[in-house]
């Protein structure tokens, strides 16, 4: 069941040392700051660390999963694009071999995500075969195609940047913010997520409902 | 079909955008890459109706937003602010990536370090020690779209050839290449071999000299 939570501290508490944490966002559109900046806290709090994870990118600027990652408390980062011109914090960790990477090609990320979420074990697929991001992995010929296996990414925390959430739950997106908020919502034991306005069970058009309110477990509102 | 000699002179970046326009057919659901390429939405025929797709989850992409018009929740694939058309759709990454490996995008143009004469393409790394690679959403493009196009400069800054034999940077993808749009020439690699098939500042005889791939030319 739901929990509407009464502000982003109390949203994201109990995040486990060592966790796995999805996080919504490409680049600045649909990222969860208020998540984020409160789980900065939560982890100076409660001391926990070696977490790892997931984003399209690896952070912009000073900010958000930037700043997240500045705490030292990132172990791994698995992404498709960390590299951008402002992606410095990132960068220097990474240059100080203080963060390990994970560089999967954007869709086998996007769907080993959805795989996760959806109880499948692992897919093949033909992006990345041949190539780096390919080696080490099983092969196998589909239809006279080279394919590579991928396997599902599971995780123990989502934050989620939504539009707007009913008190059952369900989330509608706004724009190209939508990205990876659905998948990951999905794939995670726990889904926290941070909307603009928490409106009545019956006020979101069902036909329009994006993320059904089984996948979210906690919605708190932010500006 | 046979090659066409314009003696204009190598194309500038809109010039050789409205060529790459006139290949892609009417009604038509393209891509385009980060880059180079993204200078092709300026350059679209409405009367065509290609409809955009942004990997960030958007089909009906339409061109760069200014002022008051951006809204940091529409951006596309390079997170620069644009807006949407009339009919446009969003989606999850999962679903606009099964868009794209599966088979539903007509085109995709790609920017690239080098193409080989197979068709295979390097655009994600160079392969230097300090560099962090970032391959995005290239791979799954190279692999799904019906046909990808690569936009480039024939020669990188020091003048060496971005066509050539083998790829010597890490690939994006093997044989997906079918068509390569540079300011000197348009090569077609979908019969195995490259084929000229218009030049702009160069003739036959000198791309041949600077080039290490056999070049067949018709006509």
């Amino acid at each position: 069941m739901v929990t509407i939570a009464p502000d982003p501290a109390s949203a994201v508490e109990g995040v486990p040392d060592g966790a796995t944490v999805l996080i919504s966002g490409f680049g600045p559109a649909g990222q969860p700051y208020a998540l984020i900046d409160a789980l900065i806290d939560e982890v100076g709090r409660t001391g926990a660390g070696d977490l790892v994870v997931v984003n399209n990118n690896a952070g912009n600027g000073e900010t958000g999963l930037a700043a997240l990652l500045a705490t030292g408390r990132v172990r791994k980062i698995i992404c498709s694009f960390p590299r951008q011109v402002d992606s410095h914090v990132f960068d220097g960790l990474y240059r100080a071999r203080r963060i390990e990477l994970e560089v999967s090609p954007q869709g086998n990320l996007a769907e080993r995500i959805r795989a996760g979420g959806a109880g499948i074990g692992g897919f093949y697929t033909p992006t990345g075969a041949g190539t780096e991001l390919g080696e080490g992995k099983e092969t196998r010929t589909i239809d006279g195609r080279q394919h590579i296996l991928e396997y599902p990414i599971h995780a123990d925390v989502a934050l989620v940047r939504a539009h707007r959430a009913d008190r059952g739950g369900n989330l509608v997106y706004r724009k190209t913010g939508r990205n990876f908020g659905p998948i990951m919502a999905a794939a995670a034991k726990r889904t926290i997520a941070e909307v603009t306005e928490v409106v009545p069970v019956g006020a979101l058009d069902p036909e329009a409902v994006v993320t059904p309110g089984i996948y979210v477990d906690r919605v708190v509102v932010t500006r | 079909m046979t090659c066409e000699h314009v003696d204009r002179g190598a194309l500038n970046r809109d010039e050789l955008a409205r060529r790459v326009v006139r290949d892609i057919p009417d009604g038509a659901y393209v891509n385009l890459g980060i880059g180079m390429p993204t200078v092709v939405a300026d350059h679209l025929d409405p009367a065509k109706r290609i409809v955009l797709h942004t990997e960030n989850g958007m089909l009906g992409m339409g061109p760069r937003a200014h002022g008051d018009d951006i809204d940091p929740d529409l951006v596309n694939a390079g997170k620069i602010p644009v807006l949407e058309r009339p009919g446009a759709s969003y989606f999850d990454h999962a679903q606009s990536f099964a868009m794209m490996r599966g088979g539903h995008l007509d085109v995709a143009v790609l920017g690239a370090f080098q193409v080989d004469a197979r068709g295979t393409l390097a655009n994600w790394h160079t392969g230097e020690r300090d560099a962090i690679p970032a391959v995005g959403g290239a791979m799954d493009l190279a692999v799904g779209a019906r046909h990808v196009f690569v936009m480039m400069t024939l020669f990188d800054r020091e003048g060496r050839p971005k066509l050539v034999p083998t790829c010597t940077f890490p690939v994006t993808g093997l044989s997906c290449v079918s068509r390569v749009y540079t300011d000197e020439a348009i090569f077609d690699l979908t019969s195995g071999e490259v084929v000229v098939v218009e030049t702009f500042g160069s003739t036959v005889a000198e791309l041949r000299a600077r080039l290490e791939v056999t070049l067949h030319a018709p006509g």
